[in-house]
């Protein structure tokens, strides 16, 4: 299932947030979106996914989405969204609750999605007693339990520190490797972008539109921290971001 | 060397040499921790204090009766069976009254802090009608809901049904919103949003405002029992204050304190438990 983005236009009262956006995301394929801070990539998120209705423009599904789908758009959060008072596995087992499935079933569904993303032993751990990666980690399962079409991820990884950031950044890739799952991946990240986006693309200051797309052709099991060809592409986009970031800086935050 | 080394070291540790000195502490505290048998201690020593004082002339029998004799009436009550009524009676409107008070509570706790129509309508009602002393209202209590069993309940239910109307939707106006957006990203209903969501993030917020509106009911429970009833704990109090007999007054008022605490122990279990994960 491929989502395509048309014209979409958002206003806050008078305050324009985005302008004009318009993008496709492929099937298989992760999209990144990267921007100055302030610039409406969490807002062109939550339009995405339908958590908010926009001014102008629509988000339309191409296609159907997979069989057993529970829910074909599904977010993960940066601040993970975990209920405290739920394990582990009453977490995961939170969002197959009212689709009609047996408690065997759910059960099955929850044992399988926690070996998949190595979590087994955690099942009966509150989240508090979990470090942020690991909150991540669960926040990610319970994404994948619901056999999403699309993932939209709002700064997974911008909680974490950056030793955690780099191990869940190779966890994404060689879970990508094995489901090819699709995203919409937003970020202020440039080096989670080029490491993890099949295309990357740069919104600009307030009101945000769409500046650059560019393209990585390098497989994301090729892309280390050291790849040369990345490294330049990860400084061409910074090139191109820098003056929005300066300029974006200096804007006031609510008018 | 070496060994010159390690003293100079240890030196520093225990003294600071020279023209240094060590920082000083000032972290720490600000955590009170449980701390077990002080409280049956202070209880325990209280009473032996008053006893001592009676026994020795100290505290005359007139203002004051020995806590012995108390235990004397109490024992009193056991033997003749009234002890039971008594309790019966009491525990009987306490428990109907509460729980009824509590559920309404909750209902229109959540709908104010979930829905704009019921916090607009109900919200200013129950600010107004909140600081009304009950009490004060039992003579119309008594008119609407009849001298027996009815008005007293009533007392009750009012008295424990505006603190948990007030915890409630202010515990659900705390609720994390980022929680409530996550379950309706994976398209929970509106049921399951508030069952799985809502409610047991207000929890916390609900189980304090229980402490609270347990105790006023029992306040309200001995007043609303010192008019027109036959049993009760209130009606005995009444009775030994009329009679002037001031161990049964002392004996009841004992059982009253047993009743506030073991209502407060029992919510501290549901604390522990509902609670657990807080931990």
């Amino acid at each position: 299932m491929d989502l395509k983005i048309r014209d979409l236009t958002h206003r806050y009262a008078k305050l324009e947030v985005l302008r004009k956006i318009n993008l496709t995301v492929e099937s298989g394929k992760i999209v990144c979106i990267v921007g100055p801070s302030g610039c409406g990539k969490s807002t062109l998120l939550r339009l995405v996914g339908g958590l908010e209705q926009p001014t102008e423009g629509q988000v339309i599904q191409m296609g159907e989405p997979p069989e057993g789908s529970l829910n074909p758009l599904t977010y993960i959060f940066q601040d993970f969204a975990l209920l405290p008072w739920r394990t582990v596995f009453g977490n995961i087992a939170l969002v197959l609750e009212g689709h009609g499935l047996g408690k065997a079933e759910i059960t099955k569904r929850i044992e399988d999605v926690l070996a998949r993303t190595r979590l087994s032993e955690f099942a009966n751990v509150f989240p508090k007693q979990l470090s942020g990666g690991m909150k991540q980690r669960v926040a990610i399962a319970r994404a994948l339990v619901v056999n999403p079409a699309v993932l939209l991820m709002d700064e997974p990884l911008s909680a974490l520190d950056s030793q955690t950031r780099e191990l869940l950044m190779d966890d994404l890739v060689s879970l990508w490797e094995r489901e090819r799952f699709t995203a919409c991946y937003i970020t202020h990240n440039l080096n989670e972008a080029v490491r993890l986006g099949h295309e990357v693309v740069i919104l600009s200051r307030r009101p945000g539109e769409i500046r650059e797309t560019v393209s990585i052709d390098i497989p994301l099991g090729e892309r280390t921290a050291e790849n040369p060809e990345l490294m330049k592409t990860q400084n061409l986009l910074w090139n191109m971001m820098r003056e929005e970031a300066l300029t974006a800086d200096r804007q006031l935050t609510e008018t | 060397m070496n060994s010159t080394e390690t003293v100079g070291n240890a030196a520093i540790d225990a003294a600071a040499p020279e023209n240094g000195r060590p920082v000083p502490f000032r972290g720490g505290g600000f955590s009170p921790k449980r701390v077990r048998f002080v409280a049956p201690v202070v209880f325990l020593s209280l009473l032996v204090l008053w006893e001592l004082g009676s026994r020795s002339g100290f505290i005359s029998p007139l203002v004051m009766p020995a806590p012995s004799e108390a235990l004397g009436a109490l024992g009193d009550l056991v033997r003749s069976g009234l002890l039971f009524k008594h309790l019966s009676a009491s525990l009987w409107r306490l428990v109907i009254g509460f729980t009824c008070g509590t559920l309404l509570g909750l209902t229109v706790g959540t709908l104010i802090g979930l829905y704009s129509l019921p916090r607009a309508t109900f919200a200013p009602l129950v600010a107004a009608l909140f600081p009304i002393p009950k009490i004060a209202l039992l003579p119309l209590f008594i008119i609407w809901f009849g001298i027996g069993e009815g008005s007293k309940i009533a007392t009750i239910l009012f008295g424990s049904f505006f603190p948990t109307v007030i915890a409630t939707y202010g515990g659900i106006d705390a609720v994390d919103r980022s929680l409530i957006r996550m379950g309706q990203s994976f398209n929970l209903s509106r049921a399951a949003i508030i069952r799985s969501i809502v409610l047991p993030s207000a929890l916390p917020a609900i189980l304090s405002g229980m402490r609270i509106s347990a105790s006023i009911s029992i306040i309200l429970l001995v007043a609303a029992e010192m008019i027109g009833a036959e049993y009760g704990i209130g009606a005995y109090v009444l009775l030994a204050g009329n009679l002037m007999a001031t161990d049964q007054l002392v004996a009841g008022v004992a059982i009253l304190s047993i009743l506030g605490l073991t209502v407060s122990w029992l919510i501290s279990c549901a604390e522990r438990y509902f609670l657990r994960w807080r931990v």
